[in-house]
């Protein structure tokens, strides 16, 4: 199968989470949208592994797995305090930070 | 003396003893300064021990130089090096000669009288032990001037004398008025000051130098332009310091001081410093015939200002310091004449500092019987209340309007002279000028003499509603009246006497009988005439007519004569107001150009952050989105770059 399709995966799966991350107001749907585009450049990072016969890429689609688990664990963590302070996880009730 | 010729011994002997003649009041003046309240007690005692002390060296130090030949009594003292510095170097260091002398005997002599008389006049005052300190340095700063060797020790001593001036000008500053004038008498006298700063600059440049020595044996060889451009500086310098026309405007304000400190700076002492100060630069001027013409028209003009001035003023004292101008004016003129007119202007120097310091302490005297009221036209009658006063005044009174035998006819007869014997136009506009200056000298002095000794009581009662009871003032102010009047009376004629004054000042200044001979015994009794003429019309004005005690309106002249002939107005109109505008303009383009710039950059910066905080809206979505933005735009430049 040919590598690049791979690529078009990852680019369309990346885009549909930014798009995500910029359109849904719900926390946790916009936190899931997060991982997707995560994983759309893990995916991208093992293909191009697989293509240029190096293991750099599934190195840093470890560590990328890593973080990602750190930050659920933050993010979720934010996302229940918020809701319990506020009775609502949509992002744009968050807004007293500014100018 | 022939300028090149000059070349003082090294002073030793008695002559060291100059020095002290100038550590003694500068002494005086620190210890009653410094030492502050705890001096009060006998503070007036100590100014003036060190007043007499310094005329009893002055006087010691003058006994020995005459036991030395005319041409031998020219010693300079090195005191310390003032300022060293590699290729420049300045000498405090003093000169002593018969014209140094001539004036260390007059500073302290009339100045010790007046320190004496100051001990009963200030008795009142509670801040008399500072009006001593302050005399006392004014004495200090004054011996600087006349015995410094060197143009920048004497610059120094012409500061000094004009701070001491400023000091008890506004000695009473509680008073609006004598602040003001004292302020006026200092910025006026700054603008004389900076002639002599660039005077002191030009001889360094011309002569690389500035001591007597360098100047004088050089400005023969020196440029004829620049040697006259250093005289019109040395003039602009005395018209500052002696009230010379354009700058004279101060001194009628100045009479806002104690009465004691009109007597001995405004009248017998420093504001003859010019006359000093152009005598001692004879070399210059006899270099320069055109920097002298310019001396005698201003010695005329002011001649003529001052005594117009004195005919009109109602305040006895302001009506003094017109004389005091006008008489300046004919020892400036004489000196400008030249080698004729040198020795007469000393010599007037001289008797003026006589007989004017005797009126100014008679005008005190007077004051202090009359609740300080100044105002003639409330005297009147004064001379059987105030004998002492009325004959010491009257013998002033006699010298200054020239009658013979008094002072005042000898020195004032002698400048008539040396103005008409300077031959061709010049000498005839300034003779004839220096003669109807001689009359109406007779008149305005015999109006003062009138107004306030003669006619009817016009008494008033003061502020508080006291009756004055005119009465004769204490000893230690009647004992230098008596002593000045002395002076009025015999000091003229002992300089005549076998022409001693003219043989013991013609080794400095050099002497020369005229270009034309004039014959003195008309010129004499044309000025006796002139001066009948002028008593008898103020006799007539003053004497015969009742004096009414509040001023009538008066012509034009009169008018403008109490407003100082419009000098007031002139300087306000054409210095004071464009200046103003000046300053204005400047401050509103600081305000507006320079502060506007600044200001504006700030505001701008301000309102353009001000604009983009709003960007910081809150929403996180917002944020994701610049910031996919700002990663697309890295992206595509990157792709760009690479092609």
């Amino acid at each position: 199968m040919n590598p690049d399709n791979y690529l078009y995966l990852s680019a369309i799966l990346f885009t549909l989470g930014a798009l995500g991350v910029l359109i849904r107001r719900n926390a946790i749907v916009v936190f899931m949208c997060v991982e997707l585009m995560l994983n759309a450049t893990n995916l991208a990072f093992v293909t191009f592994s697989r293509m240029h016969g190096a293991l750099d890429g599934q190195v840093i689609a470890f560590f990328t797995m890593v973080v990602a688990a750190a930050e659920v664990v933050v993010g979720l963590a934010i996302i229940i305090t918020v809701f319990r302070t506020r009775r609502s996880a949509s992002v744009d009730d968050a807004n007293l930070l500014k100018y | 003396m022939p300028p090149s010729t000059y070349a003082p011994a090294v002073a030793s002997g008695a002559f060291t003893l100059t020095a002290w003649i100038v550590v003694l009041p500068l002494a005086g003046a620190a210890i009653l300064l410094l030492g502050g309240k705890r001096t009060n007690r006998w503070g007036h005692l100590l100014g003036c021990a060190a007043a007499i002390g310094s005329f009893v060296l002055g006087a010691i130090v003058f006994f020995s130089l005459l036991g030395k030949p005319g041409d031998a009594r020219s010693y300079d003292q090195h005191v310390y090096t003032w300022i060293p510095v590699p290729g420049f170097s300045a000498d405090a260091g003093f000169h002593l000669d018969q014209l140094s002398i001539t004036f260390v005997l007059l500073i302290t002599g009339v100045g010790s009288l007046i320190h004496i008389y100051s001990v009963g006049y200030m008795a009142e005052d509670e801040n008399r032990r500072r009006f001593f300190a302050y005399l006392n340095l004014f004495l200090a700063a004054m011996l600087v001037l006349v015995l410094a060797d060197n143009y920048l020790l004497l610059y120094a001593g012409w500061e000094g004398v004009g701070l001491a001036s400023y000091l008890l000008i506004g000695f009473w500053q509680h008073k609006p008025s004598a602040a003001v004038a004292a302020k006026k008498a200092f910025i006026v006298n700054r603008v004389g000051d900076v002639g002599l700063s660039l005077a002191v600059m030009l001889m360094y440049t011309t002569f690389g130098g500035f001591a007597f020595t360098d100047v004088f044996t050089k400005v023969s060889a020196a440029d004829r332009d620049t040697v006259t451009g250093i005289g019109l500086m040395l003039l602009l310098a005395a018209c500052g310091k002696s009230a010379q026309f354009p700058l004279q405007s101060w001194l009628g304000d100045a009479m806002e001081g104690p009465t004691p400190v009109s007597a001995l700076i405004h009248a017998a002492t420093m504001v003859t410093a010019g006359v000093y100060l152009i005598v001692r630069s004879s070399a210059i001027f006899n270099a320069s015939p055109n920097a002298r013409l310019m001396v005698t028209i201003v010695g005329a003009v002011t001649l003529m200002i001052g005594a117009v001035i004195g005919c009109a003023k109602d305040d006895i004292k302001k009506a003094l310091a017109g004389s005091t101008m006008s008489q300046i004016g004919y020892m400036i003129l004489a000196a400008g004449l030249g080698p004729i007119g040198y020795v007469a202007a000393i010599m007037h120097l001289l008797t003026h500092g006589f007989f004017k310091a005797g009126l100014f302490l008679g005008a005190g005297s007077v004051m202090h019987g009359m609740n300080d009221d100044v105002n003639m036209r409330h005297y009147g009658a004064l001379r059987k209340f105030m004998p002492v006063t009325y004959v010491t005044f009257g013998l002033g009174y006699l010298a200054i309007i020239g009658v013979p035998p008094f002072s005042g006819f000898w020195s004032k007869d002698k400048i008539i002279e040396a103005a008409f014997g300077q031959g061709g136009t010049s000498g005839w506009v300034l003779g004839i000028t220096a003669l109807l200056g001689a009359m109406i000298t007779a008149f305005y002095m015999t109006r003062v003499m009138l107004m306030t000794f003669f006619g009817e009581k016009r008494w008033v009662e003061d502020d508080h509603g006291h009756e004055p009871h005119p009465h004769e003032a204490p000893g230690s102010m009647g004992l230098p009246m008596i002593v000045l009047a002395f002076g009025s009376v015999f000091a003229g004629f002992l300089f005549w006497l076998g022409n001693s004054f003219q043989n013991w000042l013609e080794p400095v200044t050099g002497h020369s009988e005229g270009n034309v001979h004039v014959n003195s015994q008309v010129v004499g009794s044309a000025a006796l005439i002139l001066v009948l003429i002028g008593a008898g019309f103020a006799w007539q004005q003053y004497g015969a007519k009742q004096v009414p005690s509040v001023a009538p309106v008066g012509s034009l002249a009169t008018r403008a004569a109490r407003r100082d002939l419009y000098g007031d107005a002139f300087n306000e109109n054409a210095i004071m107001r464009p200046g103003q505008y000046l300053t204005r303009l400047l401050v509103y383009f600081d305000l507006k150009g320079v502060d506007g710039v600044v200001n504006g950059v700030a505001a701008g910066l301000g309102g353009t952050s001000g604009r983009f905080r709003r960007a910081q809206n809150g929403f996180v979505r917002s944020y994701a989105l610049s910031m996919f933005g700002g990663a697309a735009v890295l992206v595509a430049a990157l792709l760009l770059v690479r092609g």
